[in-house]
């Protein structure tokens, strides 16, 4: 029965990550409870390199990095559509094949566009 | 009882989660309860047998939208005290939306099909693996859904560049 079922080979990621979560969460803790607490305005000021920090620390960000992520999302996604087809490549006979030529096409077609547009530049 | 835990845990933790997310006036710690959410979500996905969603999960949604999510932060420059007005102050028009979305959560969870349908039982998947299972379903009964995604992948790339573009030569 679905949602009965328990990912036992599963067990020692869990463990890794309870441990690694205590590690983190404890390292904190302790830390701020034992270290001395002497603060002063050189201490408290923001770090950057040594220097005088000048400017913002946020600053705008330019539209054309957006557009790189969303490249970045959709070659994400057809790496994840290729696994499965690679995996089940003995049982998709040639329509699971040809829609996945077709697939990288469509991707490539777009690609080009945003290559000829010069988006990458 | 082990299940029903998980379960519970894992159920309350998406709720608080997602509520952290969206109530959060700094963006970034707004982000960053995503990624936990999106990590639960995944943990989730492994208990229902479903492994290869888990990773994907983690891949795209904690890898790959998130990313996108920084870059917007980053892009609009919003700041904590950004004071924001709210559209809409009748409660009725929150209490419809709340009532429609219910109901149809409801709906859907009746109509779902508890069982595995078809020869696709845990058993049989843990035999053969699940990404062979899934492989095998995508690419033979469900070809065109699969096309249909790619021309929705084609989209935002031509779309973020006509929006891109226009906006430099302003």
């Amino acid at each position: 029965m679905p949602g009965s079922y328990i990912p036992s080979e599963y067990l020692p990621v869990f463990i890794t990550l309870v441990l690694g979560t205590c590690f983190a969460v404890g390292a904190l803790v302790l830390g701020e409870l034992l270290r001395p607490r002497r603060p002063y305005a050189e201490k408290l000021s923001i770090y950057e390199s040594g220097n005088i920090p000048v400017g913002e620390p946020r600053t705008r960000f330019d539209v054309r990095f957006y557009v790189i992520g969303m490249l970045f999302v959709v070659f994400d996604v057809e790496a994840v559509f290729l696994y499965p087809w690679a995996v089940a490549f003995g049982n998709i006979g040639l329509l699971g094949f040809w829609s996945m030529i077709f697939f990288l096409a469509i991707i490539l077609v777009g690609y080009l566009y945003d290559w000829k547009k010069g988006a990458l530049e | 009882m082990l299940p029903e835990f998980f379960f519970g845990y894992f159920a309350c933790a998406i709720l608080g989660l997602a509520m952290l997310t969206v109530t959060r006036k700094n963006l970034v710690h707004s982000v960053l309860w995503m990624l936990l959410l999106f990590l639960h979500i995944a943990c989730l996905y492994l208990f229902l047998n479903a492994e290869f969603l888990a990773v994907i999960q983690v891949i795209v949604y904690a890898g790959a939208i998130l990313v996108l999510f920084l870059f917007l932060v980053m892009l609009l420059n919003l700041r904590e005290e950004h004071e924001a007005r709210r559209f809409v102050k009748a409660w009725q028009g929150r209490l419809a939306v709340c009532i429609l979305l219910l109901t149809v959560i409801v709906i859907s969870v009746y109509k779902a099909a508890v069982q595995p349908t078809g020869g696709y039982s845990i058993t049989f998947i843990n035999e053969m693996g699940h990404t062979k299972v899934l492989g095998t379903v995508l690419f033979n009964q469900y070809v065109l859904p699969f096309l249909m995604t790619a021309l929705v992948l084609f989209v935002p790339m031509v779309a973020a560049i006509v929006l891109a573009m226009k906006e430099r030569k302003r």
